[in-house]
């Protein structure tokens, strides 16, 4: 029954076991599922186990059930919406920079046109039918002149909701926020035990009184505690500036994360040179051969920045871009250093992967450090590769 | 076949539903599964497991889970310190290992004559392993004892709730035998009836005014912490004792600490959306 749904979610990559299924069918068998949105409703309970997946879950049942309810009921209200005033006047408006001012002919072809394609399963972005963003077709979006589908409305269907996918947000290919970032981090953990002696050790407590003939005698032990000291690395070059916000999180995320037992940052402008910064604005910096003599090679040391410069930023002396920060050593040089005496080192990059090959000085770089994206699935690796032994 | 098993949860008068909801409760149920509730704090999880005990007049069990728990606990616990101090200065009977084994709160859902609710509160802040440990404890509703060889097992599969912030994620294991479902942030269309469910007389000049506010607060990106649910009760409330005029709220943000928690978002907010103005502090835009 239904197994076709089954594939769906495979392929929208929901991760979806044997028993959930099985635990889904049941319901079915026992007559649970009477219409069309509980069969919705009751699935996403049963097979989703994550609000991460939910929008992978809309796009495997829009999928699904696509012939179940044809998407002509929309271009009709699409059409009705196109007829009135409203939409009108807002197409004559004057239009903010970056909107194309399109004709209402030219929308309408276009919305067709990405109906259609909209039927098959995708990634997200600003340019699908759906609520917010910048795409002309939807609601609530930024769109000056765009095409405004749903949103207020009675008693919505499943597929409806489903092709809503208000859960976009929630994808963690997508988004990130402190909470997610800092999740990702708490795996970033070795239990040592360390501290004062306070724990009963109740095994070795009985242990010690059975060998005392009897007479109590208790023994303590030592609480476990995260031995994980961090050092975080910073890229604020102009080219960073986009990701000024992304950074921020992180930053905030690893400053608040209570369970390292020591957590370093410094600041340095498109690669690593003779110093780095404890505050860009004021230069308060500091040798980087002081901090590789002050830092021990445990630290885990996760580098963030999008490894784009001029190749002479990297290769040569004096090649930083700083006019008053004159390197004796070519950056390359620096880096090596770092990873010759961290243990543990990952670089984060937060330009989308699909751009990495316009940087010319990314693969000398990524040849380095292993190299991930900044989002929570890359933040996710790399948080394993800092555990593991090199 | 239209099931009574199914749809036994309606939600009660004091705690307003998605169908979502009432869905996945409905199907935990009938399942006799776990359901596992997560979402932003002050969503109501709690609570939601407070109106099923209301709704179907069953007793409710609650095990706050702190750092410290551990799965044990739960189960029972055996006083051996207790039983090693009777040893030598005591005078009961020491053989009688019954009398220091004592339930935890899953054994006494399980031990109960009458089918109760159990709310595991705050699974994520247990230890990682926390969940794994009683994965087969609720799955057969049973465990065992060996230090009095007994068994005990749940005569009525108790209606599990389990919620979660989030803040550690769970083991794929322990995921797969749960019933999940994620409690949005309420619509202002459900928020309103949220907020009648307190406020039975409120006007709706002020709710309007309170409800646009709170949400154009809630679509500022830069907070660290988002006003939710209980500030905007609580909010309310404030507003109401104050008896601020409804042109106020939309102007200058009475109160504003009700709903701005932590310190910073407070004062990002005094920086950046408000402006001083005859000794007090008004928004330079209205939201």
């Amino acid at each position: 029954m239904f197994t076709g749904f089954f594939y769906a979610l495979k392929k929208s990559k929901v991760p979806i076991s044997i028993t959930e299924w099985m635990t889904f069918m049941e319901a079915l068998a026992r007559g649970y599922i009477h219409n069309l949105d509980e069969f919705y409703y009751v699935g996403r309970s049963l097979l989703v186990k994550s609000e991460v997946y939910f929008d992978h879950y809309d796009v495997a049942f829009q999928e699904y059930f696509k012939g179940v309810e044809s998407m002509t009921e929309i271009t009709e209200q699409v059409m009705k919406w196109l007829n009135s005033p409203l939409t009108q006047r807002a197409v004559d408006q004057d239009l903010p920079f970056g909107y194309t001012a399109e004709t209402l002919e030219d929308l309408i072809t276009a919305l067709e046109k990405r109906l259609r394609e909209q039927d098959s399963p995708h990634d997200g972005g600003n340019y699908w039918v759906g609520r917010g963003g910048r795409s002309p077709f939807g609601f609530g979006g930024e769109h000056p002149a765009a095409i405004r589908i749903g949103g207020d409305g009675g008693n919505r269907t499943a597929v409806q909701i489903a092709g809503d996918r208000l859960y976009r947000n929630y994808r963690s290919d997508l988004t990130l926020d402190v909470r997610q970032i800092k999740m990702a981090l708490k795996k970033l953990r070795q239990l040592k035990h360390i501290g004062l002696e306070d724990e009963l050790d109740l095994d070795k407590t009985i242990d010690a009184t059975a060998r005392n003939v009897g007479d109590l005698e208790l023994v303590w032990r030592r609480e476990r505690k995260n031995a994980v000291k961090l050092l975080l690395l910073m890229d604020t070059g102009g080219s960073m500036e986009p990701y000024a916000h992304l950074c921020s999180l992180l930053f905030t995320a690893a400053n608040t994360s209570t369970h390292f037992k020591d957590f370093q940052y410094y600041y340095f402008h498109n690669c690593i040179y003779d110093d780095v910064f404890k505050n860009m604005e004021t230069r308060d910096e500091v040798s980087t051969d002081h901090l590789l003599q002050i830092l021990t090679p445990d630290y885990k040391v996760v580098i963030v920045g999008d490894a784009n410069m001029a190749p002479w930023e990297l290769m040569e002396r004096n090649g930083s871009i700083n006019r008053y920060q004159k390197n004796k050593t070519p950056g390359i040089v620096w880096l090596e250093r770092f990873e010759r005496h961290f243990t543990h080192i990952v670089w984060l990059n937060p330009e989308e992967q699909g751009q990495w090959w316009r940087a010319p000085t990314l693969y000398a770089i990524k040849k380095m450090f292993p190299m991930y994206p900044l989002t929570l699935d890359g933040l996710g690796q790399a948080v394993k590769k800092l555990i593991v032994k090199k | 076949m239209k099931n009574d098993a199914f749809n036994q949860f309606k939600g009660s008068k004091d705690y307003v539903t998605s169908e979502a909801l009432r869905n996945a409760v409905n199907i935990a149920i009938a399942l006799g599964r776990p359901l596992l509730i997560r979402g932003e704090p002050g969503t109501g999880k709690t609570m939601l497991a407070h109106s099923i005990a209301k709704d179907l007049k069953k007793r409710l069990i609650v095990w706050n889970i702190k750092s410290t728990t551990k799965a044990q606990e739960g189960l029972y616990v055996y006083d051996t310190v207790q039983r090693l101090n009777d040893s030598r200065f005591g005078d009961k009977d020491i053989a009688d290992i019954k009398q220091y084994i004592k339930l935890g709160k899953l054994g006494q859902a399980f031990s109960s004559t009458e089918q109760v609710i159990l709310l595991i509160d705050e699974v994520d802040k247990a230890d990682i392993e926390f969940p794994n440990d009683l994965l087969n404890e609720l799955d057969d509703m049973s465990f065992f004892i060996p230090e009095t060889g007994e068994t005990v097992t749940a005569k009525n599969r108790p209606i599990t709730i389990i919620t979660s912030n989030a803040e550690k994620e769970l083991p794929d294991a322990f995921l797969r035998r749960c019933v999940f479902h994620y409690i949005e942030f309420p619509a202002p269309e459900l928020m309103t009836q949220i907020v009648a469910v307190h406020f039975p007389n409120l006007k709706d000049g002020l709710l309007r005014e309170a409800m646009k506010t709170f949400y154009a607060l809630r679509d500022i990106e830069e907070f660290r912490k988002k006003p939710s649910t209980s500030e905007l009760v609580d909010w309310i409330k404030v507003l109401l004792a104050s008896e601020t005029s409804n042109d106020n709220i939309a102007k200058t943000v009475p109160f504003a600490g009700a709903l701005l928690k932590k310190e910073v978002d407070y004062d990002y907010f005094l920086s950046n959306y408000m402006v001083k103005q005859d000794e007090s502090y008004v928004l330079k835009k209205q939201f």
